[in-house]
């Protein structure tokens, strides 16, 4: 038997290396799809739950097996990287020389567009990546399709533009700009709506202007036999004035069949919120989140239209802002350098840290929803773990703009210059990976990782343009989660499918996975005897080390000293002989009262608790 | 420098042909899905509300007895037939001869001991009586008669079918058992053709239930009778007591064993190999059916009198194992599922219920309001559907889960249909989601009912629960459910 078992364990060390490293590799990528550690199911009385509760267990692990598999095995594409050879070093390549590298589909991807008269530029990519809204400070708006560079629609609103947001999909973008009193712009767009529908199928969208006294969303779901009322609706509104500060909200291609040239069309203006500095749109809650010139973070549903949170946040102008992808909680920063976090049903916010000496001028949120960065007027860049809410890493640079890519760089906008920084020791050490500088005098306003793609694009003073950042992307996209190559019919099916699963504002909380979680198991344990003891021993043996100062005018006499000490054991011994003590006592109390009540007759035991008592 | 970016290539990501279908690729990243827990409530939620709108059971009625349904019997060769045998005995409709168009009258006699014939002999040359089909043979896919058989004088209580599905075996108060040829399912015949075989008897039956192998049948009446399909006397007689029996159920493992209920609130086991009854369990009221459960076939659970249903362990009958509580008057009858999970009962609350087999209370429960008294329930043989019979002198046909839905399913189709019974099990313990699934409308009068009943045993449980706390410490012990309602075991 002996010998049977040692030839075993040879047979079990002649593991080829390469299976092993496989194996530990798997169990790494499995980690991630566990989502957490096993329940502990030692706590639960009951039997038949304990059971149940195990084998869940065991399908999570197998399901998580299999995904490992598959992601390591299955998945088309690889992540992109950027190795170095001897004394290179990535942060000194420069972008030319990595264009002249890659393919040519990448090497299409950076470029640079200057667009001087209408600038600064600020931007954002819907979910897949595909397409970008680009708001010029001076009132140029545009959509961009990136996969095949075309331009989707451009037009001009003759007013500020302070920041762009695409809604759940590329079809709707909000815009905050200053004022809507463009009447030809107006009348213009709403002269083309009018052409689209006539004779032509409309999707049944409720066009409504706040403004104005009139509602024509009713007659245009009619269009088609009543279009002589829509027109006269619409001249009613055209000689309306106009004066109205809010978001925006456009709709690019309204008509479903009408493909052929998009038409960018003014849909809602929001007054409610004022005039907004910044805008993020939450997308499993459909909710808009806005926070103005006043300080004011407002939210809005953009499937019902109602305004959701209209909250103070006190403290003066913020144009600081952006969602932790995790929990879908607003992170704000202001000038008193202060960071609040706030959810849409609570009217003060959950969390308040002291992040800088000075105005906050960029947060970000790490996908993870683990770290937060953030960047202070005095070049500090500080990154944050959001479970202790405690700074993990300082570092003495200034950013004026900051944001995490879906593999967790860190871009640093300042300036004309851009870093990309990457934690590549995994302790969230962040240390320079790339960068990249402007031309002198371009003023960075917004740098944008592009989802699904190794590209950053940094909105500027004079137009934007894209850089190429291997490894900043995720590679495998999900067709159901943002395809990048969506068809209008996978679309139209997707937005029904989002608005099915459409979270309430209530979901938005801190911590989002204890939804259907186990209550913690609270007993309190009474230490085992030897415990006790163990713990007494240290304490006496804590109050006989403990250091002695030295002190003047014979106090230090070591015949003081030796009493000091004996005081000190007694003590720390005191609370365990109380505790001892009380223990003994109840003890007697009960074994009295049982005594009592086994004397006396049937009939008086009923009172003898009341006198014992 | 070594350098690779995300490079995707749109032939390699669309599909080729406009007829292709859209290519697709998945990425499991719990990353990508942000607030995914939330979103998978929503979706619990809104599964259960899609059951609830869904969840529309009733199938159709079958009418064309003229009289309550009093017993149906499963064809176990044959998934869609199902024989029904009701109490016309009670009422008889007399046909004028001669012009039989308008002079059709209903002539109801109250007592099922008055003979007929007496009346027959009286009106011999002008009225006769018609042949009354008191027992059918329904085909549950189109709701139809197949085929009817006459003969009996009486009320027909019991009927089963023999296992190799060619004989069904009726008995009644009339004092006869009858053998009846099953028709094959392409045979369309007429009512005449089948000629019973009879067996005479001196008392009426009440119930009859055939052995799970061999050509015997037991019946029940004034004692349990073994018969043999060829002879026309009983082969064997087990009497323990002087009471009527009112059920009998053959063990589906062990054949020989038998259970019977007695209208003298016991509940019976009996041998075939052994010349004397096994056991007898009394309880406090009487037992109206019992079931054997097919896949633990130790366990049978008994529709009790008392509004509530007993499983019992054979082995352990001092104690139920479980008592399935929630209608508001007697259980009339009780049938298992064929995967033994679950059984349905119908009760003279006029509701049927579908019990899990070791759950408290029932899962669903079934109404409509033209559905009177339910005397008989089963479950189809495939476990989907569910046959009742009652007062009303209509078998109804039921879906065995509420929701279900019929027909072949797409593989998406199941896919989803499994996801969101996935997720309802997931977060059925949440209180939104629970209030939903456990929502069932119920008529007005069982809703005061269960509410009367509830305030009765709240009542009598604070009663004895004062009569404990006033009583001398351990006088009193506390007497489970389980037990409560059983006077003794008798060996």
């Amino acid at each position: 038997m002996g010998m049977e078992g040692e030839e075993q364990e040879k047979a079990e060390k002649v593991v080829p290396l390469v299976v092993q490293d496989a194996d530990d590799e798997l169990e790494l990528i499995k980690k991630k799809y566990l989502r957490g550690d096993r329940a502990n199911l030692e706590a639960l009385k009951d039997k038949k739950l304990r059971g149940q509760l195990a084998h869940r267990e065991e399908v999570y692990g197998k399901s998580a097996t299999a995904a490992a598999k598959a992601e390591k095995w299955l998945m088309p594409n690889e992540q992109g990287y950027l190795e170095t050879e001897g004394l290179e070093k990535t942060w000194r390549i420069k972008q030319e020389s990595i264009v002249r590298e890659v393919d040519i589909l990448s090497s299409k991807k950076a470029f640079d567009l200057v667009l001087p008269e209408l600038g600064p530029y600020t931007l954002d990519y819907t979910s897949s990546g595909r397409y970008m809204a680009v708001g010029g400070r001076k009132g140029h708006l545009a959509i961009v399709d990136m996969n095949n560079m075309s331009l989707v629609k451009e037009f001009q609103v003759r007013e500020t533009v302070r920041d762009v947001a695409f809604l759940h999909n590329e079809l709707f973008f909000a815009a905050a700009q200053k004022k809507f009193r463009s009447k030809e712009l107006m009348s213009k767009s709403l002269d083309s709506i009018l052409g689209i529908l006539r004779g032509r199928s409309f999707s049944s969208i409720l066009i409504s202007f706040v403004d104005a006294t009139c509602e024509i969303g009713d007659t245009m779901l009619e269009v088609g036999d009543v279009t002589f009322g829509v027109e006269d609706t619409i001249l009613e509104v055209r000689d309306s004035s106009f004066k109205v500060e809010g978001i925006h909200i456009f709709i690019t291609g309204m008509v479903q069949n009408f493909t052929a040239s998009r038409l960018a069309s003014f849909f809602h203006v929001m007054k409610e919120h004022g005039a907004a500095l910044k805008l993020k749109f939450l997308k499993n809650h459909f909710l808009l989140a806005s926070v103005n010139k006043f300080g004011q973070l407002h939210y809005q549903d953009v499937t019902m239209g109602g305004m959701v949170g209209n909250y103070r946040t006190g403290l003066g102008r913020c144009d600081v802002m952006d969602v932790n992808p995790f929990n879908a909680v607003v992170g704000l920063g202001h000038s008193c350098g202060k960071v609040t976090m706030w959810t849409p049903t609570n009217p003060s916010p959950l969390v308040k840290m002291l992040c800088h000496h000075g105005p906050v001028l960029a947060v970000a949120f790490h996908p993870g929803g683990q770290q937060m960065a953030t960047a202070g007027r005095e070049r500090k860049i500080k990154i944050w773990d959001l479970r202790k809410y405690e700074v993990l890493h300082t570092y003495s640079t200034g950013a004026r703009t900051l944001q995490f890519s879906q593999k967790g760089l860190l871009s640093i906008g300042n300036g004309s210059h851009v870093e990309v920084w990457r934690d590549s020791s995994g302790n969230h050490d962040y240390r320079p990976y790339m960068n990249h500088s402007m031309v002198k005098g371009y003023q960075i306003e917004k740098v944008a990782f592009r989802p699904y793609e190794d590209v950053l694009a940094l909105g500027h003073s004079m137009g934007f343009s894209c850089t190429l950042v291997p490894g900043s992307g995720e590679p495998n996209f999900d067709s159901w989660v943002a395809n990048p190559f969506e068809t209008a019919k996978q679309r139209r099916e997707k937005e029904i499918h989002s608005l099915l699963d459409k979270l309430q504002p209530e979901t938005i909380v801190l911590d989002p996975t204890n939804i259907g979680g186990l209550r913690p198991w609270r007993r309190k344990e009474r230490p085992a005897q030897h415990e006790r003891e163990a713990e007494l021993e240290a304490a006496i043996e804590a109050a006989k080390n403990a250091p002695t100062k030295h002190k003047t005018k014979g106090r230090s006499k070591p015949s003081k000293l030796e009493r000091k000490k004996k005081d000190s054991i007694v003590r720390a011994k005191r609370p365990f002989v109380d505790q001892q003590k009380k223990e003994e006592d109840q003890l007697l109390k009960k074994k009295q009262r049982i005594s009592e009540e086994a004397q006396l007759p049937v009939s008086l035991q009923r009172f003898a608790r009341k006198k014992a008592k | 420098m070594k350098v690779k970016v995300i490079s995707r290539s749109v032939d390699e990501f669309t599909r080729e042909r406009s007829n292709d279908l859209q290519r697709v690729f998945r990425n499991f990243d719990p990353n990508l899905r942000p607030q995914e827990k939330s979103i998978e409530y929503v979706r619990g939620l809104n599964a259960a509300k899609l059951e609830k709108i869904f969840a529309r059971p009733f199938v159709g009625a079958m009418e064309g007895h003229i009289d309550a349904v009093s017993c149906m019997a499963k064809n176990p060769n044959h998934l869609k037939g199902i024989f029904s045998g009701s109490m016309d005995g009670a009422s008889i409709k007399f046909q004028m001869g001669s012009r039989s168009d308008i002079l059709t009258g209903m002539l109801s006699v109250r007592h099922e001991n008055q003979e007929p014939m007496s009346l027959n002999e009286v009106t011999d040359n002008f009225i006769r009586p018609t042949k009354e089909k008191y027992i059918r043979l329904w085909d549950i896919a189109t709701r139809r008669t197949v085929c009817q058989f006459p003969g009996h004088q009486g009320a027909v209580q019991g009927l089963t079918s023999s296992i190799d599905g060619r004989v069904l075996v009726s008995c009644g108060t009339d004092c006869t058992v009858r053998l009846w040829k099953i028709p094959g399912a392409t045979d369309e015949s007429n009512d005449n053709s089948f000629k019973p075989i009879v067996f005479v008897s001196k008392n009426g039956f009440r119930d009859v239930d055939h052995k799970w192998e061999d050509n015997h049948f037991a019946t029940a009446g004034t004692q349990v009778d073994i018969w043999d399909h060829n002879r026309s006397e009983p082969i064997r007689s087990f009497e323990w007591g002087q009471d009527t029996v009112i059920s009998v159920r053959f063990n589906p493992g062990e054949p020989n064993i038998l259970a019977a209920t007695t209208s003298d609130r016991s509940i019976t086991l009996y041998d075939l190999r052994l010349s004397s009854p096994l056991r007898k369990l009394i309880m406090k009221t009487k037992s109206n059916a019992i079931a054997w459960n097919p896949m633990e076939p130790m366990n049978f659970t008994a529709a009790n009198e008392d509004c509530n249903c007993y499983s019992y362990d054979t082995r352990k009958l001092d104690e139920a194992k479980c008592v399935h509580k929630d209608h508001v008057s007697a259980v009339m009858d009780i049938d298992y599922s064929p995967t033994g999970r679950e059984f349905v009962t119908g009760s003279y609350d006029r509701t049927i219920r579908i019990f899990p087999y070791n759950g408290g209370h029932s899962r669903e429960i079934y109404h409509t309001k033209r559905m009177q008294r339910v005397f008989c329930t089963q479950f189809t043989c495939d476990g989907t559907y569910v046959v009742s019979g009652s007062d009303d002198t209509n078998l109804r046909l039921w879906k065995a889960k509420a929701s279900e839905q019929l027909g072949v399913l797409l593989p998406r189709e199941r896919k989803k249909h499994e996801y969101e019974e996935a997720l309802i099990n997931r977060f059925k313990h949440l209180p939104e989601i629970n209030r939903v699934v456990r929502h069932r409308h119920v008529p007005k009068s069982i809703f005061k009912a269960s509410a009367l009943r509830r305030t009765v045993n709240e009542t009598e449980r604070k009663k004895e629960e004062r009569r404990r706390a006033h009583s001398a410490p351990g006088s009193m012990k506390p007497i489970p459910m389980r037990k409560k309602r059983i006077i003794q075991e008798v060996e």
